[in-house]
């Protein structure tokens, strides 16, 4: 019997090309397995065999999305595989949202099952979800081997045409799809049931969970610029030299208020950057590419608009939880708001 | 960070490069950055230029919180 076929995409840190300093670095195909790729081979056995590992920088991908993801289509089509395997990405952002576009593209434009996996706060489980199957891993690449197991098993359904089992079941990101089944109970029973566990204050499953609306909608514009106060904000990591308030490099548990009064610009003798999600040289180097400074004065003393709050918020934003994101910016909103009365924010990300 | 500060009713707008992740993220003013490792600037293109990028970038910023919208909306040209 002929082995059914996988490609499998990676980036170039599970590659083993190199870290940021490589994260520029343009598709390539591999006729071989490759970091995870060669776990994945060991576990689906020998009814499978990986046919090609492609490889792509994250921000060359973040960076080009439409010219990679077209490179990568093509490299796929060529495999004609049975099911495409992305990642897994774990916690990183950048390399989940890649995996979630390319997966998605391959399954839209060449028909071909996919699957990949991540950890629930990488921003790419809710952008790609509802198209594809996501496997749930722990944050970082020390749980791959309970990932595997799963992974395994939707790859020999997907490869067979067998049907994959609920998110429960398979341990993927829900995707909002329902299925209709015959339960074992009527509503009625359901309900009465679900009502008696909640009055005991027991846990409960809802036969329809509301959807969250985590929004918040658009502010009202500045309507005079002359006279507003604006402040900047980042999650560039960029801090005074020496990091004195020890902000983490990654998963940032606090961010730092830093006085920029009296400074014309931002330089590398005073501030560098301590975020570890990116090529730090071009920042440390000159800080403004990240806090604006040096042209926020200029347009300051042109009149351009009102004042520019005399300092700065920063934090990391690389493997950061969304709720301590969520929990900064309801302090520095607070801070900026409350105290200094600002009428609008820059908030420049990395 | 950016919703956070936003509810308390001041515009925010984000300058971010991986404009996907601020979509996701739920920021109403988005303006793309030029790379990840040098969102407002281009040091491939020298110093002149690349400040002349970011002072472009950050005008449209600034005409961006000064502009009303009613859902996300990102600016990708100087002129809207």
């Amino acid at each position: 019997m002929a082995k059914y076929k996988i490609v499998h995409y990676i980036n170039q840190f599970f590659a083993g090309i190199g870290g940021e300093e490589k994260a520029d670095y343009k598709p390539e195909v591999r006729e071989e397995a490759l970091g995870p790729g060669t776990a994945l081979v060991d576990a689906l056995g020998e009814d499978f065999e990986l046919a090609a590992t492609i490889i792509c920088g994250d921000n060359y991908f973040g960076e080009n999305l439409d010219e990679a993801t077209d490179t990568i289509i093509e490299m796929v089509k060529k495999y004609e595989p049975d099911v495409f395997v992305a990642g897994p990405a774990f916690n990183a952002g950048r390399y989940g949202v890649a995996c979630g576009t390319i997966c998605k593209a391959v399954e839209e434009r060449l028909g071909i099952p996919v699957v990949t996996a991540a950890y629930e706060e990488n921003p790419g489980v809710d952008m790609f979800r509802k198209d594809v199957i996501i496997v749930k891993t722990g944050d970082s690449a020390a749980t791959m081997r309970k990932v595997l197991p799963y992974m395994v098993n939707i790859i020999k359904k997907m490869a067979a045409g067998e049907e994959i089992l609920g998110p429960e079941e398979e341990n993927y990101h829900e995707r909002g799809i329902r299925v209709n089944y015959f339960a074992k109970e009527r509503g009625s029973e359901r309900a009465i049931q679900m009502l008696v566990k909640k009055m005991k204050g027991e846990p409960f499953e809802t036969d329809l969970p509301m959807p969250k609306f985590d929004r918040v909608p658009p502010a009202p514009a500045i309507k005079d610029i002359k006279h507003a106060k604006i402040a900047v904000v980042t999650s560039g990591g960029v801090v005074p030299v020496g990091n004195p308030d020890h902000i983490e490099s990654s998963n940032a548990t606090k961010f730092g208020i830093y006085s920029i009064e009296d400074m014309d610009e931002m330089t590398p003798d005073k501030f560098t950057t301590i975020h570890g999600g990116y090529d730090r040289q071009f920042v440390m180097e000159n800080p403004n590419l990240v806090v604006p400074l040096d042209v926020l004065r200029e347009m300051e003393k042109d009149g351009e608009f009102g004042e520019l709050v005399n300092f700065f918020c920063t934090t990391t934003g690389t493997g950061t939880a969304t709720g301590s994101a969520a929990k900064f910016g309801d302090e520095i909103g607070k801070i900026l708001t409350e105290k200094e009365h600002v009428d609008g924010v820059i908030l420049v990300s990395t | 960070m950016v919703k956070g500060i936003e509810k308390y009713g001041v515009p925010v707008v984000h300058m971010a490069t991986v404009v996907p992740i601020s979509l996701t993220i739920g920021a109403n003013r988005i303006i793309p950055g030029v790379g990840i490792p040098y969102p407002l600037g281009d040091p491939t293109q020298g110093e002149v230029d690349s400040k002349k990028i970011r002072k472009r970038m950050v005008r449209r910023a600034l005409k961006a919180l000064q502009t009303e919208v009613d859902g996300q909306t990102v600016f990708e040209k100087d002129n809207f």
